[in-house]
């Protein structure tokens, strides 16, 4: 008798749950949109090259007289500047990507894009991963196209580098995507976001091993190294370094993964209706 | 069909949507006050309402953008705290804020929601032709969601929270902001699917003009639901004229043109 009923007006009968299929087109939509909005804000590509390579043909240029660097691993041999803050230049790229992915994500909390994504069946930590994902494949591409000009400017590590720093890109890419995403949370307007750019992007970035190694800091401040080892965004930046010369460097690579898992959770967290944040914000 | 493959929850008599004694705050500030009324299967349920009274604050728990933290909601028998995925899936949405991307395509904001809800873009595809068969909007597809004016933005984001084939939908004020014909357009579209898909919809409205004499009606004020039934029952418990008089018995607020408002002493 219900069968009747439901045919009549026309309901289809669902299974329960989800298969895989749906999560991979799922994960896929999230994707190819991130892709889309990239393709369009042309102006966001250009100006996320042009940062890193200002610091390359310019700082660098500056600096190469002023600091000389010993061999220290990775490097076998004496190197330019330029070739040391590559890695860390990679690691800029990823940083701001990530914050500016966060950005996105309170941007889209502001039009209210934020509510048909998560209006979604899937679970909403599928659908945040997904989300970062998104964000880091954009910032791959950002790197690879990076490392190209850079090439032509004597960075020339080997052929095999840079396969094997993609695994490292893609972890670096994730924590501090989750970051961002965390931060995003956080930040109730995107007024605010400023203040996140200044009070984390450059003391992150500076307080690092991007720019110069950690035994020069070392030798200028014992203070300024401890804080260099305690941020995170250093040891993505070794993780980097090593991989770009085909070494595997497993402190940094625990310290990305392990932060990377705090980062997400903690978003997963923000984000859930149950426990979260934006339920107790009014719109 | 087979018996094995329906669930026990679609079954007719189940309410569409069911919200059992939900209350909710916001710090000190209490927008809904132990709200109770069900949306039946196939039914069009007007949640009237002025500003204020909690339509939002409803929805973003119907949505889950909240939690339900006192009382419970079920959409077709599915508890959304319990199975929110299966809750939802049966669900779709119109925002009262614009919620396209104005820098994609119409079709790509169509081909995304549907990913969101894993159905590949040719089924997307074909399901756009399904919905907008006999629209002009069919031949626009193509266009940035900019390039189209606030009705058929509207009209979009109605097709896209129909694109899953969900089983009840919601609506948030979906004519603010729109002329007169614009509005007149929406509702006639929204009426139309309702009847060619048999889903169930709650649209929620201060506008009173929208209400049709064959409809349901919850009237929300200030956090509490004030009378729910069929139109003409709650103009005859009322012993009001019409829905307007109805309403203005209930909470005291003067019925206009523009919508409802505060009766000034």
């Amino acid at each position: 008798m219900s069968d009747t009923t439901l045919e009549r007006t026309g309901a289809a009968p669902m299974r329960r749950g989800f298969p895989l299929s749906a999560y991979l087109i799922c994960a896929g939509g999230i994707v190819w949109r991130e892709a889309l909005r990239f393709i369009h804000q042309r102006e966001r590509f250009v100006s996320a090259l042009v940062r890193p390579l200002l610091w390359l043909f310019i700082f660098a240029a500056g600096f190469r007289q002023v600091l000389g660097v010993s061999i220290i691993a990775p490097y076998q041999t004496y190197i330019l500047y330029e070739v040391y803050i590559a890695p860390g230049l990679v690691g800029m790229i990823l940083l701001f990507n990530g914050m500016q992915s966060s950005l996105s994500m309170v941007y889209d909390r502001e039009t209210g894009t934020m509510k048909t994504l998560l209006v979604s069946p899937l679970p909403r930590w599928f659908l945040l991963v997904a989300k970062l994902f998104a964000g880091v494949a954009v910032g791959v591409v950002q790197v690879y196209v990076f490392f190209a000009i850079a090439w032509f400017w004597e960075v020339q590590p080997d052929w095999l580098g840079y396969l094997t720093a993609l695994p490292a890109i893609v972890l670096a890419g994730l924590m501090l995507g989750a970051l961002g995403m965390l931060l995003s949370s956080l930040v109730q307007q995107l007024e605010n976001f400023a203040g996140v750019m200044n009070f984390v992007i450059f003391p992150m970035y500076f307080a690092s091993s991007a720019l110069y190694p950690l035994w020069r800091v070392q030798e200028s401040s014992p203070l300024l190294y401890r804080i260099c080892q305690f941020n995170p965004f250093t040891h993505a930046v070794e993780l980097i370094r090593f991989a770009l010369y085909q070494q595997f460097n497993g402190d940094a690579f625990l310290i990305v993964l392990g932060c990377t898992v705090l980062f997400l959770g903690g978003a997963i967290v923000a984000y859930d209706p149950a426990r979260g944040l934006i339920s107790r914000k009014r719109q | 069909m087979q018996d094995g493959t329906l669930s026990h929850a679609e079954a007719p008599g189940i309410p569409a949507l069911a919200v059992e004694r939900v209350s909710h705050s916001y710090g000190q500030r209490k927008a809904l006050d132990d709200v109770s009324f069900s949306v039946p299967q196939g039914s069009f349920t007007a949640l009237l309402g002025p500003n204020g009274a909690g339509k939002s604050t409803l929805f973003s728990l119907v949505t889950r953008l909240f939690n339900v933290r006192h009382g419970a909601i079920h959409i077709l028998g599915f508890d959304l705290n319990g199975e929110p995925g299966e809750a939802l899936r049966r669900l779709g949405v119109v925002f009262q804020a614009r919620t396209l991307d104005l820098d994609l395509s119409i079709s790509q904001n169509l081909i995304y929601h549907a990913a969101l809800h894993g159905l590949p873009a040719s089924a997307a595809r074909t399901r756009i032709g399904e919905i907008l068969a006999t629209s002009e909007l069919r031949t626009r597809l193509k266009e940035k969601a900019r390039n189209l004016s606030g009705g058929q933005l509207r009209s979009i984001e109605i097709v896209r929270a129909f694109m899953h084939r969900p089983r009840l939908i919601l609506l948030d004020e979906p004519t603010v902001g729109l002329d007169i014909r614009s509005r007149a357009a929406i509702l006639a579209e929204v009426r139309r699917l309702v009847k060619e898909e048999g889903v169930s919809v709650l649209w929620a409205t201060h506008l009173i003009d929208e209400i049709d004499p064959a409809d349901r009606v919850i009237v929300l004020h200030q956090g509490t639901v004030r009378a729910e039934g069929p139109v003409p029952e709650v103009v005859a418990a009322e012993r009001a004229k019409s829905i307007g008089d109805a309403f203005t018995r209930l909470t005291g607020l003067s019925v206009r043109a523009e919508g409802l408002e505060e009766v000034r002493p």
